[in-house]
């Protein structure tokens, strides 16, 4: 007797499970492709803050290239092409900060060179570290142009740590933080520079397959 | 059927004397973690309570087609789908404010009050008060978060309304404006211990009003009563 009860509940129970589930997969469905969509222009956003669109005519998104880190991580690098010439990289350094990691968007020209960085995720404290923002503060503004030699790497350092980048009233460890995934993000660059620039030639054939794909 | 009565008493609850907040206490998680500023939490609470009138209305829909004895995972299930499905569409097509809130829509599962209206209210009574009970309860919420967002924001900040054309379009600028000058706030305020702090100061304010109130309508009833 109550066993069969226990089969009613149960098949209840899953009727439910059931329609709901299908109500997920509905939606689901129905929003899959914007999501996507979404996703794809937030990332051509922040890769354009870092990319000037004058250096580049491919798609900055799309031609990735996936690197191994320093920790063994693995670090997808963004190629901004011209003319099948590699005319900039960028791609992502992190960093720990006051609380939890800083994410920084680096974009970095074939010299070597700063060409933009922003920060793209922190959960710094809001109105001491959160001046790292663009929006909050010009003070990610003054990487820009600057690589490792310019100022040399023993100067590549907050002005508390014997360094030249400003601190800000309030905070250290969050400059301090930013600081160091530049410096890493330049560092990454010089070292994995020799596959950017190779990626050059393979590039050529794949953006005439893109150019060819392109107008279907 | 109900009356207007009834309808007015469950505007009144939800907005005021039962308001999920500042009386039932219920739901203080998200209350307290995502009111920094009135814009996070006019934000949380809206999307709480679309939650709150969806799962108050299907609840009540099928109200008679679940037993007793699974009601809760029914409950658990009706309210996780609709957070869902929020999630996904406010990701599709509302796609700035979810970049403000994105990380706090999972959380209204973990919430206490969509949940205890639910047991109360919705899984009892037909559609029509059930889906008014969630709305209202839900509003009430939403102006709670908002008050004491706006409380945390103008003594932390000293802004109010920070960033709100990014949460509801570029024809709400006007609402964003600096009440006090910049570097001025108190830091603490919109970190945690601020949201105790403004959640315990708008309770006193409500109780306070409450007595007085209730003081007033005694005066009133005396003389009668002699």
């Amino acid at each position: 007797m109550s066993s069969q009860r226990t089969l009613v509940h149960g098949l209840i129970l899953g009727a439910f499970c059931l329609g709901f589930g299908m109500l997920l997969v509905l939606t689901n469905s129905f929003t899959e492709n914007d999501i996507a969509q979404r996703a794809l222009e937030d990332r051509q956003n922040s890769l354009a803050q870092v990319i000037p669109a004058s250096i580049h005519d491919n798609n900055l998104a799309t031609d990735t290239l996936s690197l191994k880190g320093d920790q063994g991580n693995e670090v997808v690098a963004y190629l901004a092409t011209k003319e099948g010439k590699v005319t900039g990289v960028a791609f992502e350094t992190a960093s720990p900060g006051y609380s939890g990691a800083i994410k920084v968007m680096l974009g970095v020209d074939p010299d070597g060179k700063v060409l933009g960085a922003r920060v793209l995720a922190h959960k710094e404290t809001p109105g001491l570290g959160d001046k790292i923002e663009v929006k909050k503060g010009d003070w990610i503004l003054r990487f820009t142009g600057l690589s490792i030699g310019n100022p040399p790497l023993e100067k590549w350092k907050v002005k508390k740590d014997g360094g030249q980048f400003d601190q800000f009233a309030g905070a250290t460890i969050t400059p301090r933080a930013v600081v160091k995934a530049i410096r890493e993000g330049l560092q990454f660059f010089d070292a994995n520079k020799a596959k950017f620039m190779e990626f050059k030639s393979s590039k050529t054939e794949t953006a005439g397959a893109n150019t060819a794909v392109a107008p279907k | 059927m109900a009356t207007i009565d009834e309808y007015r008493t469950i505007v009144r609850e939800g907005l005021w004397t039962n308001n999920g907040v500042l009386s039932m206490m219920l739901g203080l998680c998200p209350a307290m973690a995502m009111t920094n500023s009135a814009t996070n939490g006019l934000g949380m609470g809206l999307a709480t309570a679309f939650v709150m009138t969806g799962s108050a209305m299907l609840v009540s829909i099928f109200r008679n087609h679940f037993s007793q004895e699974v009601r809760i995972p029914v409950f658990v299930l009706i309210i996780a789908t609709m957070v869902t499905v929020v999630d996904m569409c406010m990701n599709a097509w509302l796609h700035e404010m979810y970049k403000v809130l994105g990380l706090f829509i999972p959380l209204i599962v973990v919430n206490c009050l969509p949940f205890a209206r639910i047991e109360m209210v919705a899984s009892k009574k037909p559609i029509l008060p059930s889906l008014a009970d969630g709305f209202f309860m839900g509003v009430g919420f939403a102006l709670a978060l908002t008050v004491i967002g706006a409380v945390r924001e103008i003594s932390g900040s000293g802004t109010l309304f920070a960033d709100a054309s990014l949460l509801l379009g570029p024809a709400f600028k006007f609402l964003e404006m600096r009440i006090l000058p910049e570097e001025s706030g108190i830091l603490m305020m919109i970190l945690p211990p601020g949201a105790f702090l403004a959640t315990g100061l708008l309770l006193v304010v409500k109780r306070m009003i409450d007595e007085r109130s209730a003081k007033s309508a005694q005066a009133a009833t005396a003389p009668s009563a002699a």
